[in-house]
């Protein structure tokens, strides 16, 4: 349905949005997604980012598994998994809001951004006290090279998850179908990084 | 050349292309200091020689972007320059900062003096009173091309450009900064260095490259455009936390390895997306432009910094990597190629488009131009080449197997002699090139035919 309104075709009445389709169309094979294509780029920047990551989380392991095995025992499974569930439900938040602005219902839309932001808070909260737990232990991310990594890609990860509920207020003020698909693809990348974080990090031994 | 203010460009070109003669002499020089060690160690010593072949690099890659600006933004924005006078007095600056500099590095002036001496941090030698002068110089440029800008036409590459040029005078401040703690100094020291030529500097490359994309091939700027805002995005999503590539060794927490590795890795991104704009844009456009060589120089350009600063970057990017090869021969072969890959092509393809126009004459002197290109790259890549297999070897008997320094280097003279043939090469393609774009060409040198009307 999003397609033939790209197009253009089915509202001749709007010259405006003739422009932007054929603006659209220079974005090549990037036109065909949905939201703006530059979200994309963002996305695949931060896709290859943690990609790299991970890969190096695996060979820092094989390097000295016996460290990263005993620092993973450390870490609050319940917790990682509390926010599994946390980001996943508010990534489908996001997607029923989008779900909602395409059938024209502005307000449906705004509250389940609302509802999707809430959540983003929520894991935040428990990546908090994750923190403040290890804090109080005396692990910080010079104590070696599992704390490193930890740190960085979930604090990393946490990052942009402020971001993201800022992004989501931003495209619920301004709420335009596209701002919404380019604020829910973002969010949608939040969650998959954490999805992949998750187990390599707290769960695979 | 259709503003008249643009014709200001010429004068930056000439003194940039003065300066680029005086720094492959000075490399030349260099160069022969290698297998000579004791040549002129009395009145010229190697680290002096050394900083006038990179500050007059920068000094004149500057000049060049500066020339650049004031070429291309009068056509984007559809007006002249807001005053020609400051754009002369801001060149007035630059030089006589430039000839203080060479005076007081030469004759080892000052020394010690906190306003007249130099400064001693790497590339950032010049005297304090210099350093003041180029912010002064600096504003200057940014009025004069910002309300430039601001009372005409906006299109992204003006955007893109002011942003960069912004940039390089922010950063620029950090040079006045010198704390005490030397870990200090060296990280803010590389707000300048890194920050410049692998975030700031880039706008200012994608922005020109641009420029004579749009002009060369006749694609339409809106698809330009998003080309353009694509490959400023990697280069500013890379770059920026790419500078942890530098604080590995130098005693900033170790998470800084992980930090530079993974986003220093990337920075290939960005001029890997170059390379396929540039070619893209050639194959799509329509355009016979009778300027060849100018388009030669843009697709070269795309293609050795790809290889110089990306390839060759990634090559000892990764911490694990750099442990051994940190400050070897492979830095100065990475050094050598993208610099003349990314920053001194962009400048000779943009002088050699503008000049035609600014001296009056049709595209002339193509093929001595062109051929110029081949004998520089040429003489570049050699270069590179034969560092690359000097900092192997350096890397494995120095870092690997534990041999001192000099007993290392007393092994490598095969490969200094190789480096100063191909950095002969280099100066011979640069005279050409000279040769080629300020002296007139005679009558009976065959021009192309042109198909379609040239902007």
């Amino acid at each position: 349905m999003r397609d033939t309104e790209r197009t253009g075709t089915v509202m001749p009445e709007t010259a405006g949005d003739a422009a932007a389709d054929e603006d659209r169309a220079e974005w090549g094979p990037l036109a065909a997604l949905p939201g703006n294509p530059m979200m994309w780029l963002l996305i695949w920047s931060e896709l290859a980012v943690f990609s790299l990551g991970l890969i190096g989380f695996a060979i820092a392991w094989i390097l000295d598994p016996e460290t990263f095995r005993q620092s993973q025992a450390t870490l609050n499974r319940l917790a990682g998994g509390i926010n599994t569930m946390v980001l996943v439900s508010s990534g489908f938040c996001a997607a029923l809001a989008v779900e909602a602005q395409s059938r024209k219902q502005g307000n449906a839309a705004r509250w389940w951004l609302a509802a999707a932001s809430l959540l983003g808070l929520v894991f935040l909260v428990v990546k908090g006290m994750e923190y403040a737990d290890k804090a109080a232990q005396g692990i910080g991310i010079d104590t070696n090279n599992f704390y490193t990594l930890y740190y960085l890609l979930t604090g990393f990860h946490a990052l942009h998850v402020v971001l993201g509920i800022v992004i989501l207020i931003i495209v619920g003020w301004r709420n335009s179908l596209e701002n919404l698909e380019t604020g829910a693809a973002f969010w949608h990348m939040v969650d998959l990084i954490w999805i992949l974080l998750f187990p390599v990090v707290y769960l695979m031994r | 050349m259709k503003y008249p203010t643009q014709k200001i460009a010429l004068a930056y070109f000439a003194v940039a292309m003065a300066l680029f003669a005086i720094q492959v002499l000075g490399g030349l020089l260099a160069g022969y200091v290698y297998v000579a060690p004791n040549f002129l160690s009395d009145i010229l010593p190697f680290n002096i020689i050394r900083m006038l072949h990179t500050n007059s690099l920068i000094v004149w890659l500057l000049l060049g972007f500066f020339g650049a600006t004031y070429y291309l933004i009068p056509e984007e924005a559809e007006r002249d320059i807001e005053s020609p006078m400051l754009a002369y007095l801001q060149l007035i600056i630059l030089v006589i900062g430039t000839l203080g500099v060479v005076v007081t590095y030469v004759f080892d002036l000052f020394p010690g003096n906190w306003l007249l001496g130099k400064e001693g941090r790497e590339f950032l030698e010049q005297p304090l009173w210099v350093k003041l002068g180029i912010v002064v110089a600096a504003l200057i440029f940014l009025y004069n091309v910002t309300m430039t800008v601001l009372k005409g036409r906006k299109t992204a590459i003006t955007n893109i450009l002011l942003i960069g040029l912004w940039g390089i005078a922010i950063f620029f401040l950090f040079s006045l900064y010198n704390p005490g703690n030397l870990v200090l100094d060296k990280m803010y020291w590389w707000y300048v260095v890194h920050l410049w030529v692998e975030a700031v500097w880039e706008l200012v490359l994608a922005s020109i490259l641009a420029f004579l994309m749009l002009k060369l091939t006749g694609v339409d700027r809106e698809v330009i455009e998003k080309w353009v805002y694509s490959i400023v995005a990697l280069a500013l999503f890379t770059g920026l936390l790419g500078t942890g590539h530098h604080y590995y060794w130098i005693g900033t927490p170790g998470y800084w390895q992980w930090i530079g590795s993974v986003f220093s890795a990337l920075e290939v991104a960005p001029f890997f997306a170059m390379v396929v704009f540039a070619f893209m844009m050639v194959w799509k456009g329509h355009r016979d432009h009778p300027n060849k060589a100018a388009l030669l120089w843009s697709l070269g350009c795309a293609v050795l910094a790809f290889f110089g600063a990306g390839v060759w970057g990634f090559l000892h990017t990764l911490a694990p990597v750099n442990y051994y090869t940190h400050g070897t021969q492979i830095t100065a072969a990475h050094g050598h190629l993208a610099f003349f890959g990314a920053y001194v092509s962009i400048n000779l393809a943009i002088i050699t488009y503008a000049m035609p126009h600014l001296l009056g004459r049709e595209p002339y002197n193509q093929v001595l131009n062109m051929a110029s290109f081949w004998v520089m790259s040429a003489g570049m890549a050699f270069m590179t080449f034969t560092l690359t297999f000097a900092g192997t070897i350096q890397t494995h008997l120095q870092r690997v197997l534990g041999e001192g320094y000099m007993d290392v280097q007393d092994q490598l003279p095969v490969f200094y002699w190789m480096r100063f043939g191909s950095g002969a090469v280099v100066v011979i393609g640069v005279l050409m090139f000279l040769y080629a774009t300020f002296v007139p060409a005679s009558a009976k040198t065959p021009q192309r035919a042109s198909a379609a009307p040239a902007e």
